[in-house]
């Protein structure tokens, strides 16, 4: 497992998730919304695979990946086995109370269905490697890819010159070309949640805050979570 | 003195003395490979197992070579801000790596600024999985 962070802040913005001070501190809404069991949440333990931080969306532009969580399955020769999916999350927003971030029962064991299914797949993969019925064909990957439009790869320029700018201190500069990068790519949740969180004060937070909602809101025309399809590959 | 920041793939390169002339960006043979990569060669612009024939119009009488009019040939995008310029890659390239289905290389730190690339895993299943702070 190789998991990569899309945040511009750098280690600022993952310390406390990849190495937190106090994990009991984290709310419980926030393990219902991920469908953490309680023996999953009573583990609290650290990530012991390599966590990369990804300041530039380099990955998400590579892999076309448009949101968190996202994630592609790759065989030991290096080929994608999977497509880009949601990896194992569905879309709570629209569910979802804005104030204390609850969702009703139904949603929360759906969410619980879509993760623990994704999960059941991804072990089958591993226990079955090219065998298993979750690995597609060649052009089934090919059909369920999108490749990049002209406006992508501009898009994921500006991100090049907002990282470099960000990390030269010049954070005005650095929004500019975060919020061009929104408007060539509005299909990119990654850029738009970045674009949001760059001030000091919002580094490193999860954003729940009105304009995250009013985004949302905004551009339900973009998939957030599309559910990925584990339906059973041809034979 | 005047500089040119040049954000070329994951290359960031300051060239002292460099300037931008309109919309051109005139740099000798050695800052081009230097930036870029793309190395002079008798047979063009050279990179691996790449080479370009270089257009004339490429070169100017100190022979130095436009690298935007370059990029421009090679489709692809050019961004700048001021003194700072970014180039990525075409939209041809990119579409061409992601659909052989061979997963893109990349070489990222960790959170102790160990660097990490996708290739040191080849021989393994890799669950390459993204996620955000936000």
């Amino acid at each position: 497992m190789v998991a990569v962070a899309f945040d511009t802040a750098g280690k600022a913005a993952v310390e406390a998730k990849i190495r937190a001070a106090d994990i009991a501190e984290r709310p419980v809404v926030l393990a219902r919304l991920m469908g953490w069991s309680e023996d999953l949440w009573a583990r609290q333990a650290p990530p012991t695979y390599p966590c990369l931080i990804d300041q530039g969306h380099e990955v998400a532009e590579r892999y076309g990946m448009r949101n968190v969580p996202q994630a592609v399955w790759i065989d030991e020769h290096g080929r994608l086995v999977r497509p880009v999916e949601s990896a194992g999350t569905y879309d709570m927003v629209p569910h979802m109370d804005r104030e204390t971030f609850e969702v009703p029962e139904e949603a929360a064991a759906h969410g619980l269905e879509v993760r623990n299914a994704y999960i059941d797949a991804l072990r089958d993969w591993v226990r079955h490697g090219a065998d298993s019925r979750y690995v597609l064909p060649a052009d089934e990957i090919r059909q369920r890819m999108s490749g990049p439009r002209p406006d992508d790869v501009l898009a994921a320029n500006h991100v090049r010159l907002g990282r470099y700018l960000y990390t030269q201190g010049e954070l005005a500069r650095a929004k500019q070309h975060f919020n061009e990068a929104v408007r060539l790519c509005p299909a990119s949740w990654n850029y738009r949640r970045q674009s949001m969180m760059l001030d000091a004060d919002r580094v490193g937070e999860l954003n729940g805050g009105e304009d995250f909602f009013a985004a949302f809101d905004a551009n339900r025309q973009y998939p957030y979570y599309p559910e990925a399809d584990l339906g059973l590959a041809e034979a | 003195m005047s500089a040119t920041v040049l954000l070329y793939d994951e290359r960031e390169t300051t060239l002292p003395g460099v300037e931008a002339s309109g919309d051109a960006l005139w740099l000798s043979a050695s800052e081009l490979e230097q930036a870029t990569g793309w190395k002079l060669q008798s047979e063009g612009l050279c990179r691996g197992d790449a080479c370009v024939g270089v257009d004339p119009a490429w070169r100017d009488g100190e022979d130095r070579i436009d690298v935007t009019a370059f990029a421009r040939h090679m489709d692809q995008p050019i961004t700048r801000d001021d003194n700072i310029w970014a180039f990525g890659e075409s939209v041809s390239a990119r579409h061409d790596a992601l659909f052989s289905l061979e997963a893109p290389d990349f070489t990222l730190p960790d959170i102790d600024g160990v660097m990490h690339s996708l290739s040191d895993y080849r021989g393994k299943k890799v669950f390459l999985h993204s996620w955000g702070s936000y």
